[in-house]
């Protein structure tokens, strides 16, 4: 499984006075198992770029390739595309519509045609696999508090089972505990189940500790693509795009600027611990 | 002086099941006692559902106590010919940008609270004017809502409430639903706000590095304060936050690791430069232990 | 881009005619409706037609933007103009099997093409040169001696002004709704009309329940900002009326005279 993107544009309103690309001819590739950060500031095109890659949009020019066919040729079928690369878009609980958590997320699996039995079973399966407990499978969506909900519109998406999901800011507004656990429980996805994994976020921090590769957009082009570890090097690049590094990036080179000499690529506490403990007790 | 008084303030509402019978009754707030001094800048932390969007709303008069009592300004939220007053002097922002946007235009928008209590009209054009430039926007007076970011949405409602001239301004997350940018942006504007025009500021919040500024930290947990003090003095209580899920800006957490790790470090360091400061110390002391050692 | 949607068609330019108070506009469209019905004259028309191109110059809208309006309406014009052709009764004209064209058929045609054009062009000034907020408070106002009867005539206008806020946030809702829909393999497209108005269901509860919920939080956030009706409420910028705009009422009238009296002379 390998989708990708080739030399991809969008452009909004091409018969506007002042054209303006929102993707600018874009090529990657995303393969399943891979944990992907997508990021940019308000309005460089990221959140465009996902739709383009579940075919909910058509690029203006380039190609989307899904195991090398062309996903906007006659005759593919788009719905194929669709379940097999999963889009949760900001706030998805805003799109729970059923009577019951269960019946919500068989929505999906049903689109495909697939017997009822089986609907429920790959419901189910998703339901759990975003920790959803079993008492709620009943209650209706509108019950459930901000979190649940969050993971049940997640679940709604899983439950097509994707080969790779893609998530626009899936942790905003909610509380700490909140966002730990739909990262924690993606990344699960993402390692045990193989999935792959497009993040977009607005924290570097949850990039720097959770994908192992990380796409910058600005202005509708893709501006890096590497490990993140590489991306953060750049830190006045990225801010003169309107993003930044960790807060440990800048921790470190404050302690660096004081007469410290730690490697400056840390990205996490963690590494920033050992590597503070192993200068303070050399 | 006390600018809010929360006395023993209790809250309960009653959830009803589907034939509308009472199913339980859900306890939000339960004997709350809380001062916020006037011209004092207060962060409320606390999970989803530990009750601080409701103590807002008491302090707004948008609620009533179940037991207990709410005073601003001297006035009790309970005697509802307040009320309006009580709401112009605490303007209350909520979380959500578009949906407390009322007017079509910036200017209409900012002059709707003014023109609700009947400032005279040779004086709203005044007060607009005034409370753009506080906020900063005063470049988009004749712009649509539908055009601005999120985070300018947000300083149109600030401007929104200083044009009622507040003593005292409520935020309910304000910042929840904005990108990093925006999220600065609305948090330099009411700590601009709190500095020069002296305006109390009761921010509820759950990015941590939103409370390190501020003079006083409440969290709040299953309907009340569980802890209060400085930013300095919160944070150096890093398990008892973590046990109401609360986590801890990304400096004191370092900080904490590596004391945790038998690293000599004061309590709640909250600036690079305090842990810098630190650390040199710490680094020098284990030198001349180990030189000690080696003596 | 759908954020950019403007409701009407208010066309933004520095004239005398965008400066008069929405009332007179209120006015002059009604007036110019009757005037296109006093008479049924060649003379009415040229009447009309010259104080409209009046009206349009002073406007400072392009005569080009104006057309545009036009085609819309182009398809009714034709099938009005089509119905008087055939079917209004008198003088043949033209005989071919069973369809007869008559003098008088002729004429009517004409004069309802020649009525309808005016008709639209007239009241999309109003349109064009007052902001939806502008006619919602002339609105508002004019129709302020209802109060008497009890009718909350500032309810409805603040809903109007509200309505107009929240109309294109709601369409890009729709949107955001319609294609995270589409993303869980929802098709609004295929399908028969049972098919198609069930498939709204995964659209229309989602809006229906979002909308529930930002007039909730509006409802809150007006409250907190001292919202009681309109009792002892002040205005930023009330409707008073200006020197130009007495001259305005004045010109109307002397024009709605003016073409009464031409109906009435000229028979």
């Amino acid at each position: 499984m390998k989708l990708e993107l080739k030399g991809v544009s969008y452009i909004y309103d091409p018969l506007a006075s002042k054209v303006k690309k929102a993707v600018d001819d874009v090529s990657l590739t995303i393969e399943k198992g891979q944990f992907v950060g997508l990021v940019g500031h308000t309005g460089s095109g990221k959140s465009t770029l996902a739709q383009l890659l579940n075919g909910l949009v058509k690029p203006t020019a380039g190609q989307v390739l899904l195991d090398g066919q062309d996903v906007h040729a006659k005759g593919f079928p788009l719905k194929t595309l669709r379940q097999r690369v999963g889009l949760v878009f900001q706030y998805p609980e805003y799109q729970l519509f059923e009577e019951n958590v269960l019946k919500d997320v068989c929505f999906g699996p049903k689109n495909l045609g697939l017997p009822r039995a089986e609907q429920i079973e790959k419901a189910k399966k998703a339901l759990r696999l975003v920790g959803m407990e079993e008492n709620l499978y009943d209650n209706s969506p509108f019950d459930l508090s901000g979190g649940e909900r969050r993971r049940a519109a997640i679940a709604g998406v899983l439950a097509m089972e994707p080969d790779i999901l893609v998530l626009d800011e899936p942790t905003a507004g909610l509380d700490p505990a909140g966002r730990d656990e739909i990262l924690s429980q993606i990344a699960r996805l993402c390692k045990e189940e193989g999935i792959g994994v497009v993040l977009i976020s607005h924290s570097m921090e949850d990039v720097a500790a959770y994908t192992e590769r990380m796409l910058v957009m600005d202005h509708g082009k893709l501006c890096f693509d590497d490990a993140p570890r590489e991306v953060f090097r750049h830190v006045e690049e990225l801010e003169s795009m309107g993003l930044s590094a960790p807060q440990v990036t800048y921790i470190v080179r404050k302690l660096n600027e004081r007469g410290f000499a730690l490697p400056d690529d840390l990205l996490t506490v963690e590494e920033a611990k050992d590597a503070i403990l192993k200068a303070i007790m050399k | 002086m006390a600018i809010i008084e929360i006395q023993k303030l209790t809250h309960e509402y009653k959830e009803y099941d589907e034939e509308n019978r009472e199913r339980e009754v859900v306890r939000a707030l339960s004997d709350v006692n809380l001062n916020i001094e006037e011209g004092s800048f207060v962060v409320i932390l606390g999970h989803n559902g530990s009750g601080k969007s409701t103590l807002a709303k008491h302090v707004n008069a948008l609620l009533m106590p179940t037991e207990g009592a709410v005073y601003v300004c001297g006035k009790n939220t309970a005697e509802e010919a307040d009320s309006w007053k009580i709401r112009k002097d605490a303007g209350m922002i909520f979380q959500n940008p578009d949906n407390q946007i009322i007017g079509n235009v910036v200017e209409e928008d900012v002059a709707f609270g003014p023109e609700n209590v009947g400032v005279p009209q040779d004086e709203l054009s005044e007060r607009v004017a005034m409370a753009l430039e506080k906020a900063g926007m005063e470049a988009f007076r004749m712009e649509s809502p539908n055009r601005l970011s999120g985070g300018q949405k947000q300083r149109v409602a600030v401007a929104g409430i200083l044009a009622l001239k507040p003593k005292c301004i409520l935020m309910d997350e304000p910042t929840a639903m904005l990108d990093p940018s925006g999220r600065r942006e609305v948090l330099n504007t009411v700590h601009e706000l709190n500095r020069k025009e002296g305006i109390t500021v009761l921010l509820i919040t759950h990015y941590m590095e939103e409370a390190v500024r501020a003079d006083r930290v409440i969290v709040m947990d299953e309907g009340h304060p569980v802890m209060d003090g400085t930013p300095k003095e919160i944070f150096a209580r890093v398990d008892e936050l973590k046990e109401y899920h609360m986590t801890v800006p990304c400096v004191t957490e370092l900080a904490y690791e590596l004391k945790k790790a038998g690293v000599a470090l004061p309590d709640g360091i909250l600036t690079k430069d305090e842990l810098a400061d630190a650390l040199l110390k710490a680094r020098e002391d284990s030198k001349e232990q180990s030189g000690a050692d080696k003596a | 881009m759908i954020r950019d949607i403007t409701l009407g068609q208010y066309y933004d330019a520095d004239s005398v005619i965008h400066k008069l108070d929405p009332r007179v506009k209120l006015a002059f469209t009604i007036i110019y409706i009757v005037s296109l019905y006093v008479g049924n004259t060649v003379w009415t028309f040229l009447g009309a037609a010259a104080f409209l191109c009046v009206v349009i110059a002073l406007t400072k809208v392009p005569v080009r933007f104006m057309l545009r309006g036009m085609k819309s309406i182009l398809v009714l014009l034709i099938i009005s103009a089509l119905f008087n052709l055939f079917l209004v009764s008198g003088e043949p004209l033209i005989q071919w099997k069973f369809i007869t064209i008559t003098k008088e058929g002729v004429r009517m045609a004409g004069l309802m093409i020649v009525r309808l054009i005016l008709l639209v062009m007239g009241t999309s000034l109003m349109t064009l040169t007052a902001t939806p907020n502008e006619l919602t408070d002339g609105l508002e106002k004019s129709l302020s001696f209802l109060k008497i009867f009890r009718i909350p005539v500032h309810a409805f206008g603040m809903m109007m002004n509200i309505a107009l806020r929240f109309i294109p946030i709601l369409i890009r809702e729709v949107q955001q709704i319609m294609k995270a829909q589409e993303a869980r393999g929802a098709d609004f497209e295929s399908g028969g009309l049972i098919k198609k108005a069930k498939a709204m269901v995964p659209l229309l509860i989602p809006l229906f329940v979002s909308a529930f919920r930002r007039a909730n939080d509006l409802a809150q956030a007006m409250e907190a900002r001292c919202y009681h009706g309109d009792e002892g409420r002040t205005k930023l910028h009330p409707l008073k009326y200006q020197k130009r705009d007495l001259i305005a009422y004045l010109i109307l009238l002397l024009y709605l005279g003016a073409m009464i009296a031409q109906a009435v002379l000229i028979r």
